[in-house]
């Protein structure tokens, strides 16, 4: 029950503090309190929406990158991972356990842009041993939602 | 020339057709892309995808024939377990127990086994539409007893104690009740029981919504001493796994009532549909999770709905069950179905007038939660601006 308000926003972080107090039976004032407290201890991170650019004019190109790395003494990936989200281009850094250590995505305006970070940027990092970079063609779900809209059922004269 | 007139029942003929259908003319007639609807009772959810791929699965295996008439033994064995895990009835899977099209195959069934030409069977009002024309079908008399507000929507043992007549034959206990959102705790049934024991009367228990409670755990009549060997229990998938067009339901109680009910069932139906059997299954043996989940979600609904309807200024008795709120609406001084047509008109907001569910319901009106946080929302805007420009 805890992370209730964390729950709900997640799913939809359009609700006020108003909304939520309601859903929960809370005061509002301290539901905004508690969402202000998430945001100053940085557990909130922001509030984005979730776009598909296939949909609009904008040709955008999204990469997943496996990037294998040798770790540094006393700093292990972190300081690599550092230099490498630093860039704006990256939207996600992820460390993996398996056949590889980071997964990074990233968007570009082509496929040439992305390459051309993947080449420049990415691979002349010191400690990065290695590069794979898959695009990726179509997203159908992110974050719980689907990119196709479910079809509807047809209209319906019916009394429950 | 046929003449139809002649042709048809009485009976059939003597049924009166849906209070709201001049509703739904208007609704069907309105062109408008913004119109919210708060008016049809079902789960806003699609039935879980695992559930779902199990129905597909049973067709891919080719599972298209018939079941047994009382439904497959697997399931029968599911729901036995079911109903025991979570509301502690035990109901044996081979002799007290049918799977119905639906709960309303049920309550059909139900009512056809134990009423004939006059007998009298106590619907309490406001409820679910459709008592009172399959008692009326079945020759039976529908006895309305009214529920109030100032109850919270409960049937109270002095109301059933009035109602009762020679004739009586069943009582339908419509609890978690549409449209009220009344629930019946344990000593609101133990009550109810006392007035029953020694008697013959039988009790028809409407469980659709058993799972969808909020704040306290549903308890069946058949949990009160003396009361299993006199009542039916009819539950179903529609509302707890959000199911409503696969159309599963069942029934359980005496082997002797069972076992008549059968004959109608094999009869009129043959069996529940084999591929919603086999979903049903799955919904069973993997689907608390689902259920809990989706009333999590309907509790919020309905903590924010009641908020906002107060806060609009009507007067609302906590819904504690199902996925409904009964608005008293008597404050604008319209009827209630006033009030649903100038909403309608004027907001494009479409709830169900409270007289729809029979007498006790005027002054009411029904809006069904079951509807994302942002319809609500945007109803509740609306209603705002419609009591504020009456």
């Amino acid at each position: 029950m805890d992370n209730e308000l964390l729950n709900l926003l997640e799913k939809d972080a359009r609700l006020t503090p108003a909304q939520l107090a309601s859903m929960l039976g809370r005061e509002e004032k301290d539901v905004a309190d508690e969402i202000a407290e998430y945001e100053k201890n940085h557990i909130i991170l922001g509030y984005p929406a979730l776009i598909d650019w296939t949909k609009t004019d904008d040709e955008l190109v999204t990469a997943l990158i496996e990037v294998r790395i040798a770790p540094q003494r006393g700093d292990g990936f972190d300081r690599i991972a550092e230099r490498i989200y630093q860039y704006e281009e990256v939207e996600s850094l992820y460390l993996m356990s398996g056949a590889y250590d980071l997964a990074v995505t990233i968007t570009g305006r082509s496929l040439r842009a992305v390459a051309e970070f993947v080449h420049a940027r990415l691979a002349v990092i010191d400690g990065v041993t290695g590069t794979a970079t898959h695009f990726i063609l179509k997203k159908y779900k992110e974050k719980n939602h689907l990119f196709a809209k479910l079809p509807e059922q047809e209209e319906r004269v019916l009394f429950v | 020339m046929i003449d139809y007139e002649a042709a048809l029942s009485p009976r059939v003929k003597g049924i009166a057709p849906s209070g709201i259908r001049k509703f739904f003319d208007l609704l069907e007639n309105m062109d408008s892309g913004d119109a919210i609807s708060l008016g049809v009772g079902e789960p806003d959810f699609v039935t879980p995808w695992h559930i779902r791929d199990a129905g597909v699965y049973a067709l891919e295996k080719g599972f298209t024939k018939y079941t047994s008439n009382a439904g497959l033994k697997e399931l029968r064995g599911e729901i036995s377990k079911y109903l025991h895990r979570r509301f502690a009835l035990d109901y044996d899977p081979m002799k007290q127990m049918i799977v119905t099209v639906g709960g309303s195959e049920g309550i059909d069934i139900a009512v056809r086994a134990v009423v004939s030409q006059g007998d009298e069977v106590i619907v309490p009002v406001p409820s679910f539409v459709c008592y009172g024309p399959i008692v009326e079908l079945a020759g039976g008399v529908p006895v309305y007893v009214e529920t109030k507000a100032e109850d919270e929507f409960r049937l109270t043992a002095e109301a059933l104690r009035q109602a009762i007549t020679p004739r009586t034959k069943l009582l339908v206990l419509p609890f978690p009740n549409n449209p009220t959102g009344a629930i019946m705790e344990r000593h609101d049934l133990e009550a109810i029981a006392q007035v029953l024991r020694g008697t013959n009367i039988i009790v028809l228990s409407d469980e659709i919504y058993a799972e969808l409670t909020y704040g306290s755990h549903h308890v069946s009549i058949a949990n009160i001493p003396d009361m299993v060997e006199r009542t039916l229990v009819v539950n179903g998938f529609s509302k707890s796994y959000a199911m409503t067009g696969w159309r599963m339901g069942y029934v359980c109680g005496p082997q002797p009532l069972i076992k008549q009910m059968v004959k109608i069932h094999q009869y009129a139906i043959m069996c529940a549909p084999t591929t919603s059997q086999y979903a049903a299954i799955e919904a069973m043996r993997a689907g608390d999770g689902d259920i809990l989940s989706m009333r999590k979600d309907y509790d919020y609904r309905r903590r924010f709905l009641l908020d906002k309807l107060r806060g609009a200024g009507l007067s609302c008795f906590e819904p504690r069950g199902a996925f409904y709120a009964f608005p008293d609406i008597r404050s604008t001084g319209m009827t209630s179905a006033e009030f649903c047509e100038q909403f309608l008109i004027r907001q494009h907001v479409a709830a169900i007038p409270g007289t729809a569910f029979g007498a006790g319901g005027e002054g009411f009106v029904r809006m069904c939660y079951a509807s994302s946080l942002q319809n609500l929302s945007e109803a509740m805007d609306r209603l705002e601006r419609f009591l504020k420009e009456l």
